[in-house]
């Protein structure tokens, strides 16, 4: 419905090429702002819509964030609720939970990072070197586990470590005469298990990436490395790796904003939210949203949520201009 | 993902060949045996499974899973109907707006492109994090129960725009675009006519991981869905396991409810639930990912 009014109004284009021709004077300051707002009116009026969402998404959350310095009661509401400065995260640091959720969601942030990447490089290094149809089929299997929801992954990973009857303790296990393990209260295993569950989902998808790069290193310079006798291993260390680095960093640069972010579903499903678990599961995400739903301490959530999402933003910054200092071209900004 | 170009004299000796392709299966075999596993215990009868467990290979096969899904069809259909409403109007949308958000600030002329393109990125660096988002959904806008907050924080992805931004940019010459608001096309008509049909393959794209998107989440129905009729399916599939492990694990409330202790799904059930829920991403998956690859690399350049 909305295209065709618009439409309608994009026709009247006469105009703008009329008032482009009268006015070839020089115009600065506001009048070329006007003149510019008028001129490009349609476009404008384009992404208006997706600028609504994104204000309602985005940007009004980030002004919402001073919720976390305010005692908020429903009362009064959010604007009417007394301000209470720090005590929020008074009540957030001292709730003893602080260190566990950030020691788990910073290391397992990092893990995951050099894991997924390392797993990734080396897949579509190896892929690259099959080709042929045979490694388009592998690679159609290993992105399947991305295309799943994390409730699914949930079930596959419960159908191997279900208790009772899940497929390690009944099957697997006994085959290497190993007693059953109670799988959702030993904590012990859970690092490891998250590790994999997050690598076996997102690897595959990652290596797509590096695999296009790959494909689009010039031939010319194989070509001389073969002149000059390299072996396989050599021109993989000295010129895919160099090749494909730019691409590394600024993945990595991306990622590292979301250090302090950790992926819900995977921490909050797989686990099942699981209490005995928690000393390793729990993240600041899983945390943010059990205070909020469950304890319904809107106060304490808040702050941990906005000291998530500081910490995060001054991370990008610092990686970005780290980056910057190495190597100008490969900043992201 | 053309090969053919990075084809090299050299190739690997057929001794790692072999290991190469022996590691590829087994990796293969990883990433689907979870799934074949869910999908046989749905179908084994409840005997073998409380004889021997979940096995890949089980004594007794049967459909009773599916069957009794399926007479108490009136949930899981509801929960799909609701699911693939929220992924068609969901996609269809999001699509739309995107593109029409990317293609202004892919326009070299367009003067408010760096201001524009800055407020999309700046999402990117900065969140207000989900408790003030959740104020800001259920206070402001009154969205609690409501597919509205289903639908919206999924409707424009940054990280997606700007892949469009970059096709727009390297697919569509600027010079087309001029020969036809030269002709008389407005904006609109050129955005529509001309921009839009050269970028199928980007669309495509977009359009399946909208899909993809919109099918799988279930973080904001657990976040903003308080009534049972308006579960969709994935938030669902999360509470039948997590419900039903909650009660398998309190012994003693089960004890108290034996009536509800009765009407438990067995574990086939739970897998046939899990088995419907990922079905249609199974079976749809294979013939777009092909799309799916070449859409993700093409845009995937720093812009």
């Amino acid at each position: 419905m909305f295209y065709i009014i618009v439409l309608q109004g994009g026709l009247t284009y006469t105009e703008i090429n009329r008032e482009e021709r009268t006015h070839v004077r020089e115009r600065t300051g506001i009048a070329l702002f006007i003149h510019n707002l008028w001129k490009f009116r349609f476009l404008t009026l384009m992404l208006l819509p997706a600028l609504a969402v994104l204000i309602i998404n985005n940007y009004m959350p980030m002004f919402g964030v001073f919720i976390a310095f305010k005692n908020i009661n429903y009362i009064d509401g959010i604007f009417g609720s007394p301000w209470v400065g720090f005590t929020n995260f008074e009540f957030l640091f001292n709730s003893g939970s602080i260190w566990r959720i950030t020691r788990n969601t910073v290391g397992y942030s990092l893990a995951f990072m050099v894991v997924n990447t390392v797993l990734s490089v080396a897949i579509a290094i190896a892929i690259n070197e099959l080709r042929g149809r045979l490694a388009k089929t592998y690679q159609t299997f290993l992105i399947m586990p991305y295309f799943l929801s994390m409730i699914v992954v949930g079930y596959l990973a419960y159908a191997f470590l279900n208790t009772d009857k899940g497929f390690l303790n009944s099957t697997f296990l006994g085959w290497f005469g190993i007693d059953p393990v109670s799988w959702y209260s030993e904590k012990a295993y859970w690092p490891y298990i998250l590790i994999l569950v997050n690598a076996w989902k997102n690897v595959g998808i990652g290596a797509v990436i590096y695999i296009a790069a790959i494909a689009g290193i010039d031939n010319e310079y194989y070509e001389a490395a073969v002149i000059d006798g390299a072996t396989k291993w050599k021109q993989t260390v000295h010129i895919t790796l160099p090749l494909i680095q730019p691409i590394i960093v600024i993945l990595t640069i991306l990622s590292m904003g979301s250090v302090f972010n950790s992926d819900f579903g995977l921490f909050y499903q797989v686990p099942m939210d699981s209490g005995a678990l928690y000393p390793v599961t729990d993240t600041v995400d899983t945390y943010v949203y059990r205070v909020l739903i469950e304890l319904n301490d809107i106060g304490m959530s808040s702050a941990a949520a906005l000291a998530q999402s500081v910490l995060g933003f001054i991370l990008v910054l610092l990686t970005n201009s780290a980056v910057r200092r190495i190597n100008k071209e490969q900043a992201l900004f | 993902m053309n090969y053919t170009t990075s084809r090299r004299e050299n190739t690997i000796s057929p001794f790692a060949g072999a290991v190469l392709h022996i590691s590829f299966i087994l990796l293969a075999l990883a990433c689907v045996l979870p799934v074949v596993l869910v999908v046989i215990v749905s179908f084994t009868h409840n005997d073998a499974l409380v004889n021997e467990g979940y096995r890949f290979i089980p004594e007794k096969l049967s459909s009773i899973a599916y069957e009794s899904l399926f007479k108490d069809y009136g949930t899981i259909v509801r929960a799909y109907a609701i699911s693939i409403g929220l992924t068609v109007i969901g996609t269809a949308v999001s699509v739309v707006l995107m593109a029409l958000f990317a293609y202004p600030i892919s326009r070299r002329d367009y003067p408010f492109r760096t201001f524009f393109t800055f407020v999309l990125f700046f999402t990117m660096l900065f969140h207000g994090g989900v408790v003030s988002k959740y104020i800001v959904f259920t206070q402001v806008f009154d969205l609690l129960d409501s597919y509205t907050a289903l639908l919206l924080p999924l409707l424009i992805i940054p990280f997606n725009v700007i892949i469009m931004r970059t096709f727009f940019q390297s697919t569509i010459h600027p010079a087309l675009i001029e020969s036809a608001r030269i002709d008389g096309a407005g904006e609109f008509r050129v955005f529509f006519r001309i921009v839009l049909p050269l970028s199928l393959p980007v669309l495509a794209t977009m359009g399946l991981l909208g899909m993809i998107v919109f099918w799988n989440d279930w973080f904001n129905a657990l976040l903003f869905i308080r009534t049972e009729e308006k579960y969709p399916l994935q938030y669902l599939m999360l509470r039948v396991l997590n419900d039903v492990q909650f009660l398998r694990a309190n012994v003693q409330l089960a004890a108290q409810n034996p009536e509800l202790m009765r009407n438990l799904p067995n574990e086939s059930l739970q897998m046939a639930f899990a088995v419907v829920g990922m079905g249609p991403i199974l079976l749809v998956y294979p013939f777009f990912q092909k799309f799916f690859i070449k859409g993700l690399t093409v845009g995937a350049v720093k812009g």
